[in-house]
């Protein structure tokens, strides 16, 4: 497993940030997705904590991957991380406790979160520590995005609201965010998982068409289809 | 030697495995030693705080974490933690629980000594976000709606949400979870009268 040439911070950061959007491009993560961006609120805190352990969890599988043989390189990063998410929230759990009350139930749902492996396999594990943590920060960073438009659309039209208890998450300062319809009693299929599909399905289309638009002026033939992942 | 020979020997594979579950089973346990503490604190304080949210303001001046007394309730032995205003006994407060759309919701429930509801308040839940947490305070008031009331009043038949004849208010696409925190309380309420002497005599 030795290093491949290490990629520019910047591609690393447009890569995770839109071009390879685990979301919206490697199609990762479809359940914490589908289960939390019921509101713009939870898909951001969902995103936030998430970006947190990428990060971490990118910089330890990058620390370790020259003694990890590859065969059994799998179990190992699934260990570690599952360890390091139970860490995090006991430490959340002890002494940010107000934050975890908030966060807590996002927690345990990033070990699912196969994004996290997703990137140990396929970056952490042929790339060196700094950029690793940039890897992680980008494709955490673009998770946060896509789950925070989503749940801001199903939020919209389903309850009639957008950010709705931002101020639990994010402190008091931030009640400027929140907006409610006056008089708009909700669409029930946009907060309940049909909606979260069909609006991630409108998402994609549109990325789609806009990068197939960008490729006619450019000239060049539209890109492959994005691979379906397997979680 | 160097690594990339080491690497490929079988034996290494199941050492590093062990090592590796060695390893993080020992950072666990750090973290859970170093966390316990402040964990348990945070709790207790968590429920202090909802113990003094149940009662009404002025209602009790008592440490009620301190004045307990302990029944078997469904099994299993359950706490209840009595509010004195002076020496005189006004209430008891004690959770409930029951399972829910996704799992146990447990409900802390405040009775006043004539089986009157004071008030009630969801502990610890896995609903849906969006949806079945509407019952958290924070996030909606329909816990509220147990406020005064009491077994005759409903009749217990009424002791239900609108869906199943009963007076409580359902939520849009979740009915599971609102039904469950009726039931978690009715049954609070039920427990209570069965076994008001031991509870307010013990």
């Amino acid at each position: 497993m030795a290093d491949s040439n290490t990629p520019s911070v910047g591609n690393v950061m447009k890569e995770g940030l839109w071009g390879q959007n685990v979301v919206f491009a490697q199609l990762l993560a479809m359940c914490p997705t589908m289960a939390v961006t019921t509101s713009g609120t939870n898909g951001l805190g969902m995103g936030l904590a998430t970006t947190a352990v990428l990060i971490v969890s990118n910089i330890l599988v990058s620390m370790i991957r020259h003694t990890v043989s590859s065969q059994v390189r799998i179990p190992v990063f699934v260990v570690v991380i599952a360890g390091l998410v139970t860490v995090v929230d006991m430490a959340l759990n002890a002494w940010m406790h107000d934050l975890y009350k908030v966060l807590g139930l996002f927690i345990a749902l990033i070990v699912v979160n196969c994004a996290i492996l997703g990137r140990a396999e396929a970056f952490a594990v042929k790339n060196g520590v700094l950029i690793s943590a940039v890897d992680g920060l980008a494709m955490g960073l673009g998770f946060t995005g896509a789950l925070t438009v989503i749940g801001l659309i199903r939020e919209f039209f389903g309850s009639g609201t957008l950010f709705s208890n931002a101020s639990n998450l994010l402190g008091p300062g931030f009640a400027f965010l929140e907006m409610k319809l006056p008089g708009y009693g909700g669409a029930l299929l946009m907060i309940l998982p049909p909606g979260g599909f069909a609006i991630l399905g409108f998402l994609l289309a549109g990325k789609r068409a806009m990068e197939a638009r960008q490729a006619r002026h450019a000239g060049k033939p539209a890109p492959a289809h994005a691979e379906p992942a397997h979680c | 030697m160097n690594l990339d020979a080491i690497r490929e020997k079988l034996g290494y594979q199941p050492v590093l495995l062990g090592t590796v579950a060695l390893l993080v089973s020992g950072a666990l346990a750090v973290a859970a030693s170093s966390t316990h503490d402040a964990i348990a604190a945070a709790e207790a304080a968590d429920l202090r705080n909802s113990l003094s949210e149940v009662l009404p303001k002025g209602f009790a001046d008592n440490d009620l974490v301190k004045d307990v007394v302990t029944l078997q309730y469904k099994d299993k032995p359950l706490t209840i933690y009595r509010a004195r205003l002076g020496s005189e006994l006004k209430g008891v407060v004690f959770q409930v629980s029951e399972r829910g759309y996704s799992g146990e919701i447990a409900v802390l429930m405040a009775v006043d000594v004539s089986g009157k509801m004071l008030g009630a308040r969801v502990l610890k839940h896995t609903e849906t976000p969006g949806l079945g947490d509407k019952i958290e305070i924070a996030k909606d008031k329909w816990i509220l709606s147990f406020d005064g009331k009491s077994l005759g009043e409903p009749p217990a038949d009424k002791w239900a949400v609108k869906k199943d004849g009963g007076v409580f208010d359902q939520f849009a696409g979740a009915t599971i979870t609102p039904r469950a925190v009726v039931k978690a309380v009715k049954g609070g309420m039920v427990f209570f009268s069965e076994h008001k002497t031991d509870i307010l005599g013990g």
